[in-house]
């Protein structure tokens, strides 16, 4: 056995705190090892240059590369060394940088670190098996979870590439936050204008699948072979027979039902539609206020249905879908404000949130577009925007920025002015936050075409006084404090993960961050990618991102996805689980212990009973491994051996 | 040559691929500096990982061992950690049987964003290690 070890120096990364040079000098010294060299750059071309041809000219069997995680090299070498015709299970890698080099001060116990894991990486190297894919076939169709405009980009963009997409939308229409807004920044542009006609080619396009008002219940399988269970949740309303006339809604006589699409501005009737461009366009039934539900007796609705659509019977569906990647889209969602007392949000009416003030500011909102407070619905003269509420405070556990809260809040003051011409909005800000294309012009305008008082502090009270509410502040660059009475407070709440995420994420077996938020599989380089092949990420379940960012996301998964779908086949990891047949006993115990139903019992010829992998289930966990009594299933690439030569390495050397 | 004699001990620890480890990377990248003493064996997930590999280690000569998986619900292969936790649990509660301080063997959950956390498990950690001193008379004491 011939091991060749390459140590990187990653310009100084390594070499500015372990002496690779000495780690190669010991290296070579190991038994098994018949080279050893330190490189600048070993992930560069030249670097792998070097390895393919230390192969050829020492004829390597064996190869161990010292240097970065190998969640970030790992693949790079394993097509490297199988370039030069080893098999990619030969190839080790020993993390001398993310856990050696970075994280320790002393370059002695640096340098003695880096030494024994390369001994262990050697060691296991050593004990490698060459190991090979086999091919499965792929289900071409794609799952997106959510249909906000990230999720609806994603939707189209891999219909139009012609694969059959199955959207799954939480609410009862697609949209999401977008369909909400009145105009967007930095243009100005109406925001359902923009957004409507991408809504209708979902609704039409051929290949898309629309489930609404519908969550994934369960996900089984893995990439390229998902079986997904959606619960349609019971509306009430047959949708084949409604036509979205509006009759029932006229006619329901239960009139404040909290109407979540307008977040609670002003009610809506126990059976609604909940916006006019809404795609679907259909009725259902809010049980919690409907009276034939909560009374038992009432059926106006069902008596005024002209397609008899009314059924009040209606259970919960679970239907199954078979797809081969899954987009997931499903948004963000908002800090409740009541979290921040001393603003008395929920407490007092004329305190409300942003995207509250965005529906009375939109033309299809609750009032037609004209801006009143809620309290007495007069006009409000005087307007208090407040950033960051909640963002970039660790107390109540948002430590970062919510992203776009300062555009929407220039956006906001510019409409006012636009509405009411002879109002005065003012903004409490801690720091303007506008990076982006036209971005700080358009926050410029706000302050000097529209006169809009920036006034540079945080907000330590909001209190009522006669009809006004008085706004208690600091301002910072004039060393003051200054108090508003203000007619109307909009808080610019932070953004949260979405209700349920964390839920979601267990039923995809994708990680999630401290705030909820989804994790990428590499925050610069795989921004859309999650470590669980075959599913992506896109919008604001990722992090808080605007509309553009949001889009481009939803374009950038889909793109994953169609490069993913362009071939028949995928191999499979070859790391798993393999059963030594003449060792097994027959107990069976892995077959209860896998996560994955991935093993079976198989009678062979003689009617011994031993368990059998499902080659393209197994996931390539162990559980199965460490189960076994006897060491008969083996994970591959960490068998028992494997594992038990680094421990060995590095505690008997 | 294994730990430097006087300054450092040595500790075994098993990561699993998608949470610990990479919280491990997230440490790293963010250079949260931490004790030398820690070697790092990646595991696909805890629930890959033999109490054997433990004992092995602790009697092979390793002064102390930390496993690290994802957080329970959390697992990428759904329920891994629930069968680590089972017997990294039992193993906990055996090892003083085998005349080995249980305070040697430590075993906890940190995802691959919680660079942080990583660092503050293998601080205190390697604290507790250090304060119980090491598990095996020192061949190079002799030398």
């Amino acid at each position: 056995m011939k091991v060749g070890v390459f140590i990187c120096h990653c310009g100084n990364n390594i070499a500015g705190t372990v002496d690779v040079a000495r780690v190669a000098e010991e290296t070579r010294k190991i038994p098994g090892v018949a080279y050893a060299i330190n490189y600048m750059y070993t992930c560069s071309e030249p670097g792998q240059d070097q390895i393919k041809d230390a192969i050829k000219k020492y004829d390597l069997d064996r190869i161990v590369v010292a240097a970065c995680s190998p969640r970030m090299h790992e693949l790079t070498f394993r097509r490297t060394v199988e370039k030069a015709g080893l098999n990619r299970y030969y190839f080790e890698m020993a993390n001398i940088r993310e856990h050696c080099s970075w994280i320790g001060e002393d370059r002695e116990l640096n340098t003695n670190k880096a030494m024994e894991a390369v001994r262990a990486a050697v060691a296991k190297v050593m004990q490698d098996k060459p190991l090979y894919s086999s091919s499965f076939a792929v289900n071409k169709r794609v799952l997106v979870i959510g249909g906000g405009v990230a999720g609806m980009q994603a939707a189209l963009d891999c219909a139009d590439g012609g694969h059959e997409v199955v959207l799954v939308e939480k609410s009862p229409s697609v949209g999401g936050m977008m369909a909400r807004l009145d105009k967007t920044f930095p243009t100005i542009d109406c925001s359902i204008c923009i957004l409507g006609p991408k809504m209708v080619d979902v609704a039409q396009h051929d290949l898309i699948k629309l489930y609404a008002y519908s969550e994934v219940e369960e996900v089984k399988g893995y990439v390229g072979n998902y079986q997904i269970k959606i619960r349609k949740k019971a509306t009430y309303v047959d949708w084949t027979k409604c036509t979205g006339c509006g009759e029932c809604m006229e006619k329901c006589p239960s009139k404040d039902a909290y109407d979540s699409f307008n977040f609670g501005v002003a009610p809506t009737k126990a059976i609604n539609i909940p916006f006019p461009q809404a795609i679907p366009k259909k009725a259902k039934i809010d049980p919690t206020y409907c009276r034939q539900f909560t009374k038992g007796k009432c059926g106006v609705c069902a008596k005024i249905c002209p397609t008899k659509a009314i059924n009040y019977e209606m259970e919960d569906e679970i239907v199954t879908e078979e797809v081969g990647a899954i987009v997931v889209a499903s948004g963000y969602g908002l800090l409740d404000i009541e979290k921040m007392g001393e603003y008395g949000g929920g407490r007092y009416p004329d305190v409300i949130t942003a995207i509250q003030y965005e529906r009375l500011l939109n033309a299809s909102g609750p009032t037609s577009g004209h801006i009143v407070r809620p309290s007495d619905h007069e006009e409000p003269k005087t307007v208090v925007f407040v950033s960051c509420c909640g963002s970039r405070d660790k107390s109540i556990g948002v430590p970062y920025c919510s992203n776009f809260c300062c555009m929407y809040i220039a956006k906001q003051a510019i409409l006012t002015k636009d509405h009411m011409p002879d109002s005065q909005s003012y903004v409490f800000y801690m720091d303007i936050r506008s990076p982006g294309k036209g971005y700080d012009e358009f926050t410029r305008r706000a302050q000097e075409e529209y006169g809009t008082k920036y006034i540079r502090g945080r907000v330590s009270r909001i209190f009522p006084k006669g009809k006004k509410m008085v706004v208690r502040g600091a301002d910072t660059l004039l060393g003051t404090t200054v108090e508003i009475e203000a007619d109307l407070v909009v808080l610019a709440n932070a953004v949260t993960a979405a209700p349920g995420a964390p839920q979601l994420a267990e039923k995809l077996h994708i990680s999630y961050d401290t705030n909820a938020f989804y994790v990428e599989s590499h925050p610069k380089l795989r921004p859309v990618e999650t470590n669980t092949s075959g599913v992506f990420l896109a919008g604001c379940a990722q992090g808080p991102k605007d509309i553009p960012a949001s889009v481009g996301q939803g374009s950038a998964a889909a793109a994953k996805v169609l490069s993913m779908l362009s071939k028949d086949f995928l191999e499979n990891d070859p790391a798993i689980a393999q059963v030594n047949q003449n060792a097994c006993v027959g107990c069976l115990k892995c077959v209860k212990t896998c996560p994955f139903q991935a093993i079976v019992e198989e009678e062979l010829r003689g009617g011994k009973v031993v368990a059998k992998v499902i080659q393209t289930v197994c996931a390539g966990c162990g559980v199965c491994t460490s189960t076994c009594p006897c060491g008969a299933i083996q994970l591959q690439h960490f068998t028992d051996n494997q594992l038990l030569a680094e421990v060995n390495a590095l505690c008997l050397s | 040559m294994p730990e430097l004699a006087g300054k450092e001990l040595r500790i075994v620890g098993f990561l699993c691929n998608w949470c610990s480890y990479g919280g491990a990377d997230t440490a790293g990248v963010g250079r949260f500096k931490q004790p030398t003493d820690l070697r790092i064996i990646r595991v696909p997930c805890s629930g890959r990982i033999d109490p054997l590999f433990v004992v092995k280690a602790l009697i092979n000569g390793a002064d102390g061992v930390l496993v690290s998986g994802c957080h329970p619900r959390d697992c990428h292969y759904s329920d891994g950690n629930y069968y680590a936790r089972r017997r990294l649990e039992m193993l906990k509660q055996f090892l003083p049987f085998m005349g080995i301080d249980g305070k040697r063997f430590h075993y906890t959950w940190v995802s691959a964003s919680e660079g942080q956390r990583w660092q503050k498990v293998v601080t205190d950690f390697t604290r507790q290690v250090h304060g119980i001193g090491p598990l095996h008379e020192k061949k190079e004491a002799a030398k």
